[in-house]
């Protein structure tokens, strides 16, 4: 068990441990949301991917640091010594702008792969157009002829959301679909989600727009064909509500 | 604060002034009245020449004087009285020194040209706004504790996140950064002051101006403060009430501090450098600061403008970004990020400095891979200019620019792997003193890898994609801004402490103000990236009751940061007023700072340095760094064998009187 005080050695068991630690945790914890669009799974592995990554990391600088500082700690307030005089090596300083260059490398093909598939266009999409004012959200169905507040989509159906603003920018989130676009004044933004599960949820704001942003939310609905087109029809004879409801400004300085 | 000044550091002041036109608080205030007083005649003369009406119009008004009052403080307080003087052909005072060294705690609020008193005014300014904005920090955080409105309404709300992080960033990391370097970078490259001396003091007296704008803000009625975060985006920013003129206008002011105080370290740096102080042979933090400098100087001017469009747009309506007049909008972010993401290096390059003079005099080693340290900041400070736009994935600007952003954004990785692989080479083997400024730089190197691997998840677009605009956003900036450069400037604070007040600290407050922090960091910003990933978005003053949990845990963690901080500050004044008298190089370091007393000499040097050796040869049997009065003789025997060096400094004499005129 000699070896085992090496420092180097130690450094390799502590990463080796911590590593497995949080790996295991990286991929067993759901960190994210439910997953309820054909984006989340990639996006989750490529998330997953980076953070075993990035543990190893991680692990690896603590277990240099921590073995250090209990191999190589001064003693004594007399030990005057200085450390060995190492000036630096070439092969390691190679080795570790080399290694990191290529993770690197892979890491952006990986995402640039990740992305074209979450970004692919898919045979029938229907088009639904968003707009973002202060504080709400309206969502106009062309195909349908629909106008709501509400976000329905059917499961399976590919979209595309054309997005605008009418004020300041805004921005369309639903956290389950893990799709994101800001919605800004004067041009179309455009965001591709093919809902996957059946169930509420909640799209939100994410750009500061003002002192309701907090509140800027809108309901999100995946459900069957049979459903939507319900929707659809009672939306239309003015059974739902036409437009989000704006939330009223707090405080006296709200934007004019 | 006591004074930590003796007879040597400062010349008698020359006889009786007329204290109403003397430079000072006295002329600083009848001057500042008069110049209001002269804003609110233009805006009034000018509206009745043009019959506006009202003729009283209170927007204007205030804004004119946001420009105009700031500039008649800085003549009142003397911060142009040797230009205004020369300009209009007056004889110029001579330069007698007087306005060097400190004699009392008073010096401190006068205009003063010696860089090390400017370095202090520099460093407490900073300090006294981590207090403000840090105080703003804990009601954010009180009133995030539960979902719901309970502390603060919504716009209060705005206004404290929006002047905390403008704060944080203008007021206190990037100035602190200039003030650390203002105080120790002469002294190491053996230079007896600054370039431009009485630049340096105009620099530092922009900075309170611009931090009181900011934070008086909160004053302005019917509006409150600035509230589009410290990013203020158009158009929000556009349309705001008037509190957003005092966010527009005082980036002015701090940003030319910024950029004036970037030339002049620059000019320091290459033009008085001590003989034989080769830019091979220079400190790292002297590497960091030039480089720092020359991203200052570039980018600034970014900000600068971002902000002028804004108030354009604001004050005459030029429509810039208004989308209904044919405005970009999407160019405002380009602007602002082509800035404020080499800003992020601005305000992390000097503490890279910091930690490796640190590490190097902690663990009696040469930092290892001195030359790549050196050209890995060069690496950063050119692959920062080329990835402003992975702020921007989801802002709808044009698609082709994501990737290239993104491979850049992860390349930059890489030169700043190689400094912490590098710092790890450093201690390996090394002999470690665990002091405090070693345990935040160990704190450091931990926390800035995490918030670096942060930053990488948020460069793979897809990721981005999702996390973008969300609480892992607001996690990552703090590994980054609190774990990396707040560790490092309390780092340094505490590493050259003993060499700028002359005291020693109290170690064993230091280290419990380590641990308080380093637990309530990361209690505060860990649980933030699982808050972003849920779904939380940044910048609410209200969220789902699904993340309540989180945020009270968070919460918690703010609080004992806030308490240790005050263990900070209580060891900072104790230790000044009365700590034990500091040795002039308690830490046995090699560099040229701890070659002279604590606080150095007025002029820093007897005689100007003569270098003969790298700044970090711990270890290495008979090196020598630099030569200085009275230790001629050994460098003349050939401590090095370098008969050359001794000669330069035989020759010197007249060159180092020359630089003191």
């Amino acid at each position: 068990m000699k070896h085992l005080r090496n420092p180097f050695v130690q450094v390799g068991l502590w990463t080796a441990a911590i590593t497995a630690v949080v790996g295991v945790l990286v991929w067993t914890v759901p960190w994210e949301p439910e997953s309820a669009s054909t984006a989340a799974g990639p996006i989750d592995t490529l998330y997953d991917v980076l953070a075993l990554i990035s543990a190893f990391v991680l692990a690896l600088v603590t277990s240099i640091l921590l073995v250090a500082v209990v191999h190589f700690r001064k003693r004594s307030p007399d030990d005057l010594r200085d450390g060995e005089p190492i000036h630096g090596h070439t092969r390691l300083e190679v080795v570790w702008t080399t290694i990191p260059a290529l993770l690197m490398v892979g890491a952006a093909v990986y995402s640039g792969l990740v992305l074209a598939d979450i970004e692919e266009s898919k045979a029938d999409t229907q088009t639904i157009r968003v707009t973002g004012e202060q504080f709400a959200w309206t969502f106009e169905y062309p195909d349908q002829d629909v106008r709501s507040g509400a976000l329905h989509l059917v499961e399976d159906q590919p979209y595309q959301f054309k997005i605008t603003a009418k004020d300041v920018i805004h921005s369309f989130w639903v956290p389950q679909f893990r799709m994101k676009k800001d919605a800004v004044p004067g041009m179309t933004t455009d965001v591709r989600v093919t809902p996957t599960r059946k169930g509420e949820y909640t799209l939100v704001c994410t750009e500061l727009c003002g002192l309701g942003h907090s509140t800027m939310r809108a309901p999100v609905v995946v459900q069957d064909q049979a459903g939507f087109d319900r929707w659809a029809e009672r939306v239309k004879a003015g059974r739902e509500p036409q437009a989000g409801g704006v939330v009223p400004q707090q405080g006296s300085g709200g934007q004019p | 604060m006591a004074a930590v000044t003796t007879a040597v550091h400062a010349p008698p002041r020359p006889g009786p002034r007329n204290r109403l036109t003397a430079p000072g608080w006295i002329r600083a205030a009848w001057v500042s009245l008069a110049g209001a007083a002269f804003c609110f005649g233009l805006v009034v003369g000018l509206r009745a020449i043009q019959n506006y009406e009202p003729l009283i119009d209170g927007n204007a008004i205030v804004t004119v004087m946001l420009i105009g009052v700031p500039l008649f403080f800085l003549v009142g307080i003397g911060g142009f009285d040797y230009w205004g003087r020369w300009m209009i052909g007056r004889p110029t005072q001579p330069e007698d020194h007087s306005d060097h060294g400190a004699r009392s705690w008073k010096d401190y609020f006068r205009v003063n040209t010696d860089h090390k008193v400017i370095g202090i005014q520099y460093t407490v300014t900073a300090l006294f706004f981590l207090l403000v904005g840090g105080a703003m920090a804990e009601v954010i955080r009180a009133e995030l504790a539960q979902p719901g409105q309970q502390v603060v309404d919504p716009n209060t709300y705005n206004g404290l996140f929006s002047v905390h992080a403008s704060l944080m960033i203008f007021l206190v990391i990037i100035p602190i950064f200039a003030g650390l370097a203002n105080y120790v970078l002469p002294l190491m490259i053996g230079a007896p002051d600054m370039a431009f001396p009485r630049l340096n003091a105009l620099s530092y007296w922009l900075l309170p101006v611009a931090g009181v704008m900011m934070t008086a803000s909160f004053l302005v009625p019917d509006s409150g403060a600035f509230n589009t975060g410290w990013t203020a985006y158009a158009p929000l920013s556009t349309d705001a009430p008037l509190g957003q003129n005092f966010f527009t206008i005082g980036v002015q002011f701090a940003g030319t501090s910024s950029i004036m105080t970037a030339l002049n370290f620059i000019v320091t740096i290459i033009t008085m450098r001590a003989p034989g102080m080769t830019f091979w042979r220079m400190p790292l933090l002297v590497w960091a600061n030039f480089t720092t400098s020359l991203l200052v100087v570039i980018a600034t001017p970014f900000v600068a403008g971002s902000q002028f469009l804004v108030l354009i747009d604001r004050a005459l309506h030029a429509n810039f970004f208004d989308a209904a007049q044919g405005g970009d909008i999407i160019s405002y972010q380009h602007i602002f990020w082509f800035y404020s993401h080499p800003a992020v290096y601005i305000m992390m390059l000097p503490g890279f400095g910091i930690i490796s003079e640190i590490i190097s005099t902690k663990s009696r080693k040469p930092v290892f891979g001195y030359r790549l340290m050196a050209l890995s900041l060069l690496a950063i400070l050119v692959l920062g200019f080329t990835v402003w736009a992975h702020h921007m994935f989801v802002s709808g600007m044009w698609n082709w620019l994501r990737v290239p952003m993104m491979i850049t954004t992860m390349l930059i990785a890489v030169p700043t792997g190689i400094k912490i692989f590098s710092w790890l080479a450093t201690l390996w083997k090394g002999v470690l003193e665990m002091s405090t400024p070693m345990l935040f730089a160990l704190g450091f190197i931990s926390m800035f890898t995490l918030g670096g691997i942060s930053g990488i998840m948020l460069a793979a677009i897809p990721v981005d994609i999702h996390t973008s605009d969300s609480y892992f956003v607001v996690a990552h900036i703090h590994y980054v801004l609190f774990g990396g450069s707040m560790f490092t400037i309390f780092a340094g604070i505490y590493y050259w402490f003993p060499k700028m007040t002359g005291r020693m600290f109290d170690e064993r407050l230091g280290k419990l103000h380590f641990w308080m922090t380093f637990v309530g960091f990361n209690v505060t910003f860990g649980p933030m990236h699982w808050l972003g990933l849920e779904g939380m978005p940044r910048r609410v003053a209200d969220y789902a009751d699904k993340f309540a949990a989180w945020n009270l845990v968070s919460s918690i963690g703010a609080f004992l940061l806030g308490a240790a901080t005050l263990v900070f500050v209580y060891n900072f004044i104790a230790s000044w007023a009365g700590g034990p008298r500091a040795p002039g190089n308690p830490w046995r370091a090699r560099t040229l700072e701890w070659q002279v007393s604590s606080p150095p000499p007025i002029f820093n040097f007897d005689e100007i340095p003569q270098v003969v050796g790298g700044p970090y040869e711990y270890g290495v049997p008979g090196s020598v760094h630099a030569v200085l009065n009275g230790d001629r003789e050994k460098v003349a025997v050939g401590a090095d064998g370098n008969g050359h060096a001794a000669h330069a400094a035989e020759g010197n004499g007249n060159g180092a009187e020359t630089r003191r005129e």
